[in-house]
């Protein structure tokens, strides 16, 4: 990979997953009509649409979506003319059934989304993908959990099962720019395939460190209208697009559309303001998978708790993505120390 | 005192814990250890005594004095063992998700199996071991409409097999979530956790019920978990329900006995724990003289 500033940078905007996360799943079909004919006008390459835990993530544990994700997938696909459909898929969440589903309904790629150090979970999605004619792409979540070498080696796998660009997500919004550099450089280096890369705000450097990806040669960056996502949200899109023009890189977006889009679309549908608060800087300090955050609010109000303490205990004991049920357990072993005290 | 002769297929790290599982049990006698390949699993078998083949299934088929088999294998290789087997007239506890013959929990459908003269028990998986007698437990008294688990075992125990066909896991086990728990609708999520220490496989059971009576749930729990811990000393209840709405939720952990995996490899441990279960009762059956059908 080269790091040409002149190289196209491919923005991938997951305000249709992500940020499904951060209105509890709640999207409808015609915010779907609306935000994604919008993305399309303003010239986003990715639009990426799935329940926020990826395909099938519509449960108990993970909260279930309003409206049946496939019908969303469905609007989606017929609202966009040139942008690739894409859909999110955690495995031992969604299945090789669901993906061939998905496909049906409209979506041309899938990012296959696995804990850093578990990638070969995914190789028979990422081959299944192939076999029906969607693009495969390799996602790692919580990458800030290990150290770059070990990223390489996992990246690796996918790049074998035939990912044709691999992801990294911050998905605690943990790192700083170096954090970002150290791993996004080696892959850049190594891999045969592109690099991209996925930032949660809850450190206040989604941005930062989406740029920090960029100059260390990522070619697809996640970002997300007004940051609407899991924790302290996403790269917020309209300003990474006017951060990339400003310094040149050539995105294919029209700026001022993507603004208007996030401010007038986006925004009336957010159900609370996308800042930092004190739980979701709990989040990135500790090292919390980002979507644990509303989760932890309703257990906190549930077994009146500080949801602060609960994420701390959450880190210690290095929950990974997808294991919501055990702020519950955590939830009630510290109700009942506090009970005993 | 007369016991039933055991083969086992497959000497992975399942075949070779069940192997100890079996050497520690009244009715069952470990006699044959078979593979494909000369192994690890087939050496440490020798070591102790055991009759060893590379033979694969035939080792076992053809053996007169063999009663019980236990195949861990492999799905596709279960699919062309299976018929091997019955003709020679085996019963079979079958470790893969091939599930050829019915779904057994032992403390929720195995009497009942036994009963019908079943000759292929599939062990569902791991997770659903750990989850379908809550399951079925709440259902008894509760009437479930939906019934989601979550599974989280180490990486660590998470054998290949499993990582390369993740699917199969949530599939079955949400299928016989509905087929021996009574769940109406179901959905299974695996989450492997990769901390050091390596942590306990926990298990989280929701149910969306329609007769939240509270004590009712409580009492039914609290008995299935005294079941399983008949034959899996290491369940044990770490959330008890909690009763919100219409909404139940349960959260179990399984520490493994160690027989031969290490204690995090709850998973693979009930999974053994409850085939050999399963094939105590057969056996005890079998010597009671209650099925004529393999001593024949």
């Amino acid at each position: 990979m080269s790091l040409d500033k002149n190289r196209k940078i491919h923005i991938v905007d997951t305000t249709l997953r992500d940020g499904s996360h951060a209105v509890s799943h709640s999207f409808t079909t015609e915010q779907v009509t609306a935000v994604s004919s919008g993305l399309d006008k303003a010239g986003v390459d990715i639009i990426e649409i799935s329940h926020g835990d990826g395909l099938a993530g519509s449960s108990i544990n993970y909260g279930f979506n309003k409206m049946p994700e496939m019908e969303l997938i469905k609007t989606a696909s017929r609202s966009i003319k040139n942008a690739k459909l894409a859909v999110l898929l955690l495995p031992g969440v969604g299945t090789i059934e669901d993906l061939q589903e998905a496909h049906e309904n409209g979506a041309q790629m899938v990012r296959v989304a696995t804990h850093v150090t578990e990638a070969d979970i995914a190789i028979q999605h990422l081959q299944a993908a192939q076999k029906l004619g969607m693009v495969p792409v390799g996602f790692l979540m919580l990458t800030h959990m290990a150290p770059p070498e070990k990223i390489l080696e996992q990246a690796k796998i996918f790049v074998e099962a035939g990912a044709t660009y691999v992801n990294l997500a911050d998905s605690a919004g943990y790192m700083t720019p170096e954090d970002v550099r150290a791993r996004v450089s080696l892959l850049v280096e190594h891999l045969p395939i592109p690099v991209g890369f996925h930032a949660h705000n809850n450190l206040s450097l989604a941005v930062a460190n989406s740029l920090a990806a960029v100059e260390c040669g990522a070619d697809y960056i996640d970002v997300t209208c007004r940051g609407l996502g899991a924790g302290a949200g996403n790269t917020q899109a309209e300003v990474m697009a006017g951060v990339l023009k400003r310094l040149g890189y050539s995105t294919g977006l029209d700026f001022y559309d993507y603004m208007d889009l996030a401010e007038n679309v986006v925004e009336p549908m957010m159900q609370r303001p996308q800042i930092i608060k004190s739980a979701s800087l709990m989040l990135g300090y500790a090292g919390v998978y980002s979507s644990f955050l509303l989760h932890t609010y309703r257990a906190a109000e549930k077994f009146k708790l500080n949801p602060r303490d609960i994420l701390v205990e959450l880190g210690n004991r290095g929950m990974v993505g997808g294991q919501e049920d055990m702020i519950i357990d955590v939830a009630h072993a510290l109700a009942r120390q506090g009970a005993v005290r | 005192m007369e016991k039933i002769k055991v083969g086992i297929i497959g000497p992975g790290n399942i075949g070779t814990d069940l192997m100890y599982k079996v050497m520690g049990s009244q009715n069952l006698e470990m006699k044959t250890m078979t593979g494909i390949v000369e192994s690890e699993g087939i050496k440490r078998a020798a070591a102790l005594g055991f009759h060893t083949s590379i033979e694969g299934v035939l080792a076992v088929a053809q053996d007169k004095e063999i009663g019980i088999v236990f195949d861990a294998t492999s799905a596709s290789a279960h699919m062309k063992h299976a018929p091997v087997l019955k003709e020679a007239g085996k019963i079979v506890f079958d470790m893969t998700p091939a599930a050829v013959g019915p779904f057994v929990i032992p403390c929720v459908n195995l009497d009942h199996l036994t009963e019908l003269n079943t000759d292929n028990y599939n062990m569902v998986t791991c997770g659903g071991q750990a989850t379908i007698p809550i399951a079925y437990a709440i259902n008894r008294v509760a009437d479930c409409e939906y019934t989601e688990i979550v599974a989280c075992i180490s990486s660590k125990s998470a054998g290949p097999g499993t990582r390369a066909n993740i699917d199969e896991f949530t599939q079955t086990t949400a299928k016989a979530l509905k087929t021996v728990g009574g769940a109406e609708r179901s959905k299974a999520i695996i989450v492997l956790n990769p901390a050091d220490p390596p942590l306990m496989m926990s298990n989280t059971i929701y149910a969306i019920v329609n007769h939240p009576d509270e004590k009712a749930i409580v009492d039914a729990v609290n008995q299935i978990v005294a079941e399983v811990q008949a034959y899996v000393p290491g369940y044990s209840l770490r959330v008890p329900p909690i009763v919100d709405g219409n909404k139940v939720t349960v959260i179990v952990q399984v520490e493994g006995a160690g027989d031969f995996l290490p204690k995090y490899s709850g998973n693979l441990d009930i999974i053994n724990a409850a085939a050999v279960a399963g094939a105590e009762r057969v056996a005890a059956k079998l010597l009671e003289g209650g099925n004529n059908h393999v001593l024949r």
